[in-house]
């Protein structure tokens, strides 16, 4: 029995065909959380937009069926798209108008009645109330991307779409936009990101799917993902260069490097709580010492979302 | 399907948007007619218009002002409507419309409400200019409204659908600039048909501009082509035509939705 509340958006079973045969989506099924951070990683065509663009109107499905907090996406469009707030990956504006109206304008399409007050906090949040009356021609490039998530917030939603958000943009303005994320998020509201940076990912996100040729590979929590398919390298460099292994140590699989400058021990994530007894590592610390290894330094590494993916895509192709 | 509330919010929002475009064109999208049309009355109604002997009973100048009207209005209303919901394509904000808790029919109405509203501004500022120039005299003011509206209506509606097949502004333009002023010259905007060999007046009678200058001009002098009950009834057909393609166009997400 599981208590957990409903997922915000349930995806079953989509598919997209487009007109020129290209099958963009492949029975994709995913349940997304209330309130969670969920990046979606993969390669250009993966079919991360195309799936976003179903859920929120953008694109009609081919088969499959889409649940928007309880509700039909093409049937109930109106409850479905009230919910959701989108930030498209162009950086698509209207050029000759000011930044206020073309929030105010986005809040009035939603069905909202105005409310100046909530729109000049998203823009004070967004550090775009100075440039409230610029006409947006006038901005640079990371000022619009603020425009477009300043316009995806002014009605309110439960659901925010991030598509490649930070694609060409500063690390000022990254860092604003994970503020604002993170003040959403305490707000309750799902976000959900799709991104090339897998840092990206890796810094803010709760899960991670991984969609390639347009199925979903996987998604898992996080921590959990990293931890299974994470690596962790032990490294030891040398005061001065040996050259074999010392004996003692054979039971450890280390490896000299670096002509003999470093000793490498590679073992899995998992295997750093002993499980009840000595762990390996405390156990190989213990050798070192009664080994007489020359220790300069002592460093670990553990293998980057990044590099995860890497392999997962590259078992797949 | 479930309870559908009509989004007023959001066809007031595209109106005013659209309307306040309009009010930051003002140049490109008031004066310039404005000018042109003025033109029109100083060559045709004035310079030759005063050699030319009365139609119909009322001098020249009077009779083309109706087809003026309506040449500007059926040029403003196309273009007007075309570029209305092409721009957003062009430049992509479309997609904010399409994630949008709106129906396209609220879309149409704000989108073709505001180019309506322009065209009939447009027209109505046309008239007055044309009180300065030549005598105007308005024998059936209703029925010339109703005109008015229907035309403005109607070829905003065209307007919005050219605007959502083309996909250039080439397209765009093919039809304000390259089939409508033939057909409005070609449709007794500046002479009676009745002037034309017998062949010419039949093949007049396949130009839908004919009967929406007829109409409009018997509004205002009571002189008309075709009987203003047949004008009416034609633009009727126009208007119908218009919502079925545009019915079609929403049903199928035609260059909307792929």
């Amino acid at each position: 029995m599981t208590t957990a509340k409903p997922p915000v958006v349930s995806i079953r079973n989509l598919t997209k065909i487009y007109g020129n045969g290209f099958k963009a989506l492949k029975g994709v099924d995913l349940d997304i959380r209330e309130g969670e951070i969920l990046a979606l990683l993969g390669p250009n065509g993966a079919g991360k937009t195309t799936m976003i663009s179903i859920v929120c109107g953008l694109v009609n499905p081919s088969g499959g069926q889409v649940m928007v907090g309880g509700h039909d996406v093409v049937r109930d469009f109106r409850e479905t798209r009230s919910m959701i707030g989108l930030v498209p990956q162009e950086l698509t504006t209207d050029q000759f108008e000011t930044v206020i109206n073309t929030v105010t304008f986005s809040r009035g399409l939603h069905g909202k009645s105005k409310n100046p007050a909530l729109i000049e906090q998203i823009l004070k949040d967004l550090s775009l109330w100075e440039k409230r009356d610029n006409m947006l021609r006038e901005l640079s490039g990371g000022m619009k991307r603020r425009v477009l998530i300043a316009k995806a917030l002014a009605h309110e939603p439960r659901i925010l779409f991030l598509d490649e958000p930070t694609a060409g943009v500063d690390v000022t303005l990254r860092r604003d936009m994970w503020q604002v994320v993170e003040k959403l998020r305490a707000t309750g509201v799902t976000i959900i990101l799709t991104t090339h940076y897998i840092e990206e990912a890796e810094e803010i996100a709760d899960r991670v799917g991984v969609i390639n040729a347009g199925e979903l590979l996987l998604i898992e929590d996080k921590t959990t993902l990293m931890k299974k398919l994470g690596a962790k390298q032990l490294r030891l460099e040398l005061t001065h260069p040996l050259e074999v292994v010392p004996p003692g140590l054979e039971a450890f699989d280390l490896k000299l490097v670096d002509d003999g400058n470093a000793l490498v021990h590679d073992y899995a994530a998992d295997e750093t709580h002993g499980n009840g007894h000595e762990s390996r590592i405390a156990a190989l610390m213990k050798a070192l010492s009664a080994a007489d290894v020359p220790l300069g330094d002592i460093s670990t590494h553990q293998s980057s979302l990044e590099d995860i993916f890497v392999k997962l895509i590259g078992e797949r192709a | 399907m479930s309870v559908q509330k009509f989004n007023f919010e959001a066809v007031k929002s595209i109106y005013f948007f659209e309307m306040a475009r309009m009010r930051r064109t003002l140049l490109q999208s008031v004066i310039s007619p404005v000018i042109t049309t003025s033109l029109y009355f100083i060559v045709f109604g004035t310079a030759i218009g005063s050699r030319i002997q009365e139609v119909g009973g009322v001098s020249y100048g009077s009779f083309i002002t109706p087809g003026l009207i309506m040449l500007t209005l059926l040029t403003q209303c196309i273009s007007n409507g075309s570029i209305g919901i092409y721009f957003p394509k062009f430049t992509g904000t479309i997609y904010e419309l399409l994630s949008a808790p709106v129906a396209m029919a609220e879309v149409l109405i704000g989108y073709v409400g505001a180019a309506a509203s322009k065209g009939l501004i447009i027209g109505l500022i046309i008239l007055a200019t044309a009180s300065f120039f030549v005598d105007i005299h308005i024998a059936h003011p209703f029925m010339m409204a109703v005109f008015l509206v229907l035309t403005a209506v109607t070829f905003s509606l065209f307007g919005f659908i050219i605007g959502i097949w083309a996909k250039n502004f080439e397209q765009l333009n093919i039809v304000p600039m390259l089939v409508v002023p033939p057909l409005t010259f070609l449709g007794g905007s500046f002479y009676s048909i009745d002037m034309l060999p017998p062949f010419w007046q039949a093949v007049s009678h396949f130009n839908p501009v004919l009967y929406l200058v007829s109409g409009f001009r018997w509004s205002f002098y009571e002189i008309a082509d075709v009987n203003p009950v047949v004008s009416l009834g034609m633009i009727g057909l126009f208007l119908v035509i218009c919502l079925s393609i545009l019915a079609w166009i929403f049903r199928t997400g035609y260059r909307l939705r792929s």
